[in-house]
């Protein structure tokens, strides 16, 4: 699914990511953790192709395919989805619209047909009713005046509807209360799939309670520089990174 | 006959005074909203349409005036309002102005509120591209008897372009001690982090720059029943694409 081979990245001229490699499997969910500055967030924006983000060396293959090689859009249109951290605030432009729009422009450069409105309202209806967002909220302009613990439901209704083959979950389960991140936990859970994969980017241990991966990374310096199975969360949480950098 | 305007004319420092001198002179039109009554009109222009209107519009007591403009399509646009409010009058402008190439696309606004409790609200969205000016001049003059006025103007530019520019000039000149005047003007571009967010989904960037655009102007079409809306979705759409 995805081949991460010695990557190289900076931003603004200072080297963040210094090597990393990585490989997911369809079917895998895999947990990224690391302390502050460690490069998880520049992971996972260099994957999506944010501008700023520039990668100096090494490869990234996604399904097969040069993953660099295309633009942001292309990119989720090939099924990869970034669930952000912050996600952003776009007044004027309603939820369903955006997401219709988004949904669209990836089938059709996919060469698939559009979906009609009700085919689409359907789709969405289902995929806020999983994630406990108010239907009404799907008509508001994208998030805002959204909770924090709104706007990553959003992010999961999202995902949703748009099925992504791969998707890098960035930090999602920061600013939730215990039942917003069960409710998300159950989201991304529901994507797990033998043909599809996740890339879990988070500080805590406690996403992974609920959403059990496959493989746990460390990522320090720009480096994966420990893999273990689910229980390395456990060891993380009470010994800390330094104890593993050691 | 009304001499040619000069560029040390406030209201005319930021004009195409070339273009202006081949549409020289221009006759003021006249509107009359007789009191308690209400009017609403619509201005779209294009290529077609007279390079500069100059109206007048008169709003007798208690009576509600709105307009709606946009503006684009054209070389050379200037449109002036000259408003007078009477008692407790309303007057309401919604206006979008597209400049794209090398275009100057002008709104003149002067609202007197001459009367008591009269009330005018004023949203102006100018989106330039190419090397397009748009300028934004707008005067509310209060007079002594004007008391109990409520007057807003709302002005916000987004620049396509480096080449494009945005011009703004509030004033306020307010003759009567107990009124609410707002007003406010922005110049910007498109947020880089809304754009990533469209392009991340699947969005192509042009087509996530034209939702973002259109979105940006649709405070000033607030208020309007969605067929109207529709309607002029389609104008600005085309005046955009060319923009864009």
């Amino acid at each position: 699914m995805l081949i991460i081979e010695n990557l190289c990245a900076e931003v603004d001229g200072k080297p963040i990511l210094k090597g990393l490699s990585l490989t997911v499997n369809a079917g895998e969910v895999h947990a990224i953790m690391g302390p502050n500055g460690a490069g998880k967030s520049t992971l996972s924006y260099v994957l999506a192709g944010r501008a700023g983000y520039e990668v100096t060396g090494g490869s990234v293959r996604f399904r097969g395919e040069d993953l660099l090689d295309k633009a942001p859009h292309e990119r989720a249109a090939a099924g990869l989805f970034l669930g952000l951290q912050y996600p952003v605030e776009i007044p004027g432009v309603s939820n369903l619209l955006f997401l219709r729009t988004a949904l669209n422009a990836q089938r059709t450069a996919r060469g698939e047909a559009e979906l009609s409105g009700s085919e689409f309202m359907k789709i969405a209806k289902a995929a806020a009713e999983r994630l406990g967002l108010p239907y009404d909220m799907m008509k508001r302009a994208v998030n805002q005046g959204f909770s924090g613990g709104e706007k990553k439901r959003n992010e999961m209704v999202q995902m949703h509807v748009l099925q992504p083959w791969l998707a890098v979950l960035d930090e999602t389960d920061s600013g939730l209360d215990i039942d917003a991140l069960r409710v998300v936990s159950d989201g991304i859970n529901a994507m797990r799939s033998p043909d599809h994969a996740t890339l879990l980017i988070t500080h805590y241990q406690r996403l992974l309670d609920y959403v059990v991966p496959d493989h746990i990374h460390v990522l320090m310096d720009g480096r994966i520089v420990h893999s273990g199975g689910a229980d390395l969360a456990h060891r993380l949480e009470a010994e800390g990174y330094a104890a593993l950098a050691a | 006959m009304i001499a040619l305007p000069t560029r040390k004319q406030e209201a005319w420092r930021y004009s195409d005074l070339a273009a202006v001198a081949r549409h020289w002179p221009v006759a003021v039109e006249p509107i009359v909203v007789p009191a308690g009554n209400s009017h609403a009109d619509i201005i779209i222009t294009d290529a077609a349409s007279p390079a500069i209107r100059h109206l007048a519009i008169s709003v007798g007591a208690g009576s509600t005036c709105r307009y709606t403009i946009i503006d684009g399509g054209r070389d050379y646009g200037r449109i002036a309002l000259d408003v007078t409010l009477h008692d407790g009058a309303d007057f309401q402008l919604g206006c979008v102005l597209i400049g794209s190439a090398a275009q100057t696309i002008e709104l003149v606004t002067t609202v007197r509120h001459v009367g008591p409790g009269a009330t005018s609200r004023q949203i102006v969205r100018a989106v330039a591209g190419g090397s397009a000016t748009t300028s934004y001049l707008g005067q509310v003059a209060v007079a002594r008897e004007g008391q109990k006025t409520d007057a807003s103007q709302s002005f916000k530019a987004i620049l396509l372009n480096r080449g494009a520019t945005a011009n703004a000039k509030p004033e306020l000149e307010i003759f009567a001690d107990d009124v609410k005047c707002a007003h406010g003007a922005a110049i910007g571009e498109l947020d880089r982090n809304a754009l990533f967010y469209l392009t991340s989904r699947g969005i192509a960037p042009a087509q996530a720059r034209a939702l973002l655009t259109r979105a940006f102007l649709s405070d000033a079409l607030d208020g309007l029943d969605e067929a109207t809306t529709e309607a002029l979705d389609a104008a600005i759409s085309a005046r955009l694409e060319a923009a864009a």
